[in-house]
C-alpha cells in the first residue's frame, strides 16, 4: 500500500516537474482553459447576482387579500392574526374599507361619482408581503389562501415575478450551452496537449509495453497531467472572474451611488468554486483519459 | 517451457515468414535459431513474446497459450521474458541506470530496491561505471550489454535475444556471449537468434535452423565451449 502510494506520489511529482519544463505551453493551455471556463461561470455569477437583486428589490410581489363584506371585525382581527403568523408571509398590511375609498378618490379623480354612493362598496383587505418572491411559492400561498373562510377573493400579481423568472430561466439555460460548448472545447484542448505529449514519448511507451507495463502504467502519468492541468485551469478561470468582478465592483460603486444604493456584485460561492475546480479536474482527466486510449488503440491495431 | 505446434504467420500481401513450425524447448535450455535474414528467426521470436500473433497453430509459453492470451494478461507474462532486442530500443532521454530502472517501476517495486537490482545487474554486463551515461554516448556494444542488463532485472526464466552480436566485432560478441553463457548456467531458458552459424557451434547448445519460414532437419548442436 505504502509503495503504491510512493509510486503515484512519485507520478504526481513528475507530471508537475513536465509542467514546469515548459512553462510557457503551460501556462497557454491553463490559460485557455480558463478562459474558456470563465465564460459560463461568468454569465452565472451575474445571473446569481440578478436573482438575488430580484429577492430584495423594494416593491416585491404582493397578494391582496379582500375580505367579504359581512365579515364582523372580530373575522378581521383573526385573519389579520392568521395571516403574520403564516410561515410563508413576511409582513401584512391592513387596508380598511373607508382607507380604501379614501385612496380611490384621490387617485382617480372620481369624487364626483364616489360621494355619490349611498353606501361604501369597497371591501376591508389586507396587503400580504410573502418572504419569497418566486412564482411557485406565489400561487402556492394563493391557492392556500383561496381556501380560507370570509375571504372573498385572494389577487395576486405575479405577472413580473413570473417574467422575471422566465428571463432568469433562459439565463441558466445559456449558462448551461455554454458549459456544455466549452467543456467539450476543455476536453478537446486535453486531448491535444496529451496527444503532443505522447508522440514525444512514443519510444517510451512502446518500450515499456514491450517489457510489460499495463496499459493503466502508461496511462498514469498522462491522466496526472490532464488532471492537473484542468484544475490549475479551473483556478485561473476562478481568478478571473475574481478579478472582473473586482473591476466591475469599483465602477458599479459610483454608479450605485447616483441611485442611492449600495448594490454590489458578489462573487462565486466557496461551494460552486469548489464544483469548478473539481468539474474542470474531470474534464482534464476525461481529455486526457481519451486521448491515450486513442493511442493504445491504435499501436493495438496498426 | 516453450513450445509451438504447426505454426503459421503470414503477413498481409501473402508473405509466409512462418511455416508449419513446431518445436519444445525444455526449462533451463539454451537454443539458438539460424537461418538467414527473412528466414523468420524475428518472428518466431516475437510471438514467443506476443509481440505478433500468428495465424494458426498454437504457442505455449510457461502454460500459457498466447494465442487465446487476453489483452489484460499480456504484460504480466512479458514480465516473465527477458527481451534483448536487435535494436537495442533504449530510451536516449535518461541514464542508462534509469533505462535499467524502467522495468522494475513498471513492476511497482520499491525504489530503493529498485535502485539496488539495477545497481547489480548493470554490474553483471560490466557497466556500472557508466550508470550516469546516456545510452547514446556508449558503444554499440555497450548499448547491446544495457539492452541486456534491463532484460535481465526483472530476473525472467526466459530470455529472446534477437541477433545479440548482428554488429559487433568478435571480440565484442564473444564477450556477450559469455555473458549469456552464465544466465544459462543458473537456470535461464535461452533463445537467441543469430544469422552467423558458427555461434552455436561455439558455444553448444540445441540449433533450430530456418530457411523460408521452415524448419530445417538438423540435429542438436555440435561441440562445447
Amino acid at each position: 500500500m505504502n509503495n503504491w502510494l510512493a509510486q503515484h506520489v512519485r507520478v504526481l511529482l513528475s507530471t508537475l516537474s513536465r509542467l514546469l519544463t515548459t512553462p510557457v505551453a503551460s501556462l497557454l493551455s491553463i490559460m485557455v482553459i480558463g478562459i474558456a471556463l470563465s465564460l459560463p461561470t461568468g454569465v452565472y455569477v451575474l445571473l446569481q447576482n440578478v436573482q438575488s437583486l430580484a429577492d430584495q428589490v423594494v416593491g416585491a410581489p404582493q397578494i391582496s387579500v379582500f375580505l367579504t363584506m359581512d365579515a364582523s371585525k372580530d373575522d378581521i382581527a383573526r385573519i389579520g392574526k392568521q395571516l403574520q403568523q403564516h410561515a410563508a408571509v413576511d409582513h401584512v398590511e391592513y387596508v380598511s374599507r373607508e382607507q380604501a375609498l379614501e385612496q380611490l378618490k384621490h387617485s382617480t379623480g372620481l369624487t364626483d361619482v364616489i360621494g355619490g354612493l349611498t353606501q361604501n362598496p369597497l371591501p376591508d383587505a389586507y396587503i400580504v408581503y410573502p418572504k419569497k418572491s418566486d412564482a411557485q411559492t406565489l400561487e402556492a400561498l394563493r391557492d392556500e389562501l383561496h381556501t380560507w373562510p370570509k375571504l372573498e377573493k385572494v389577487q395576486l400579481d405575479s405577472a413580473w415575478a413570473r417574467k422575471l423568472e422566465a428571463l432568469l430561466k433562459f439565463g441558466r439555460l445559456v449558462v448551461l450551452l455554454l458549459a456544455a460548448l466549452l467543456s467539450f472545447a476543455l476536453v478537446a484542448i486535453t486531448f491535444n496537449t496529451i496527444r503532443l505529449q505522447i508522440l514525444t514519448q512514443r519510444d517510451e511507451i512502446e518500450v515499456s509495453k514491450l517489457i510489460g507495463a499495463t496499459n493503466a502504467f502508461i496511462r498514469r502519468p498522462f491522466l496526472y497531467f490532464g488532471l492537473l492541468q484542468g484544475l490549475l485551469g479551473g483556478a485561473a478561470a476562478l481568478l478571473i472572474i475574481t478579478l472582473s468582478l473586482h473591476l466591475l465592483n469599483n465602477s458599479l460603486a459610483g454608479l450605485a451611488q447616483l441611485y442611492a444604493s449600495n448594490f454590489t456584485l458578489h462573487t462565486l460561492p466557496a461551494g460552486d468554486s469548489l464544483t469548478l475546480l473539481l468539474f474542470s479536474a474531470y474534464l482534464g482527466w476525461m481529455g486526457a483519459w481519451l486521448s491515450v486510449a486513442q493511442h493504445l488503440w491504435q499501436t493495438e491495431h496498426k | 517451457m516453450i513450445s509451438f505446434n504447426q505454426v503459421y504467420k503470414r503477413y498481409p500481401g501473402g508473405y509466409e515468414a512462418l511455416k508449419n513450425v513446431s518445436f519444445d524447448i525444455a526449462e533451463g535450455e539454451m537454443v539458438f535459431v539460424t537461418g538467414h535474414s527473412g528466414a523468420g528467426k524475428s518472428t518466431l521470436l516475437n510471438i514467443i513474446a506476443a509481440i505478433e500473433r500468428p495465424n494458426s497453430g498454437s504457442v505455449i509459453v510457461k502454460g500459457q497459450n498466447i494465442s487465446t492470451l487476453k489483452g489484460g494478461a499480456l504484460p504480466y507474462l512479458r514480465r516473465n521474458l527477458g527481451l534483448v532486442f536487435q535494436d537495442h530500443k533504449l530510451l536516449f532521454d535518461r541514464s542508462a541506470f534509469d533505462n535499467v530502472m524502467l522495468p522494475l517501476q513498471i513492476c511497482g517495486f520499491d525504489h530503493r530496491e529498485c535502485a539496488k537490482r539495477a545497481r547489480a545487474a548493470l554490474d553483471k554486463v560490466g557497466l556500472l561505471q557508466r550508470e550516469k551515461a546516456n545510452p547514446i554516448a556508449l558503444s554499440g556494444g555497450e548499448q547491446q550489454r544495457l539492452c541486456i542488463a534491463r532484460a535481465i532485472v526483472n530476473r525472467p526464466t526466459i530470455m529472446l535475444a534477437d541477433e545479440p552480436t548482428g554488429n559487433l566485432d568478435t571480440d565484442y560478441a564473444n564477450d556477450i556471449m559469455g555473458i549469456f553463457k552464465s544466465f544459462h548456467q543458473v537456470g535461464v531458458t535461452l533463445l537467441i537468434a543469430s544469422h552467423d552459424e558458427g555461434i552455436p557451434h561455439q558455444f553448444g547448445g540445441r540449433t533450430l535452423a530456418l530457411k523460408h519460414g521452415e524448419l530445417q532437419p538438423t540435429s542438436t548442436g555440435s561441440g562445447q565451449a
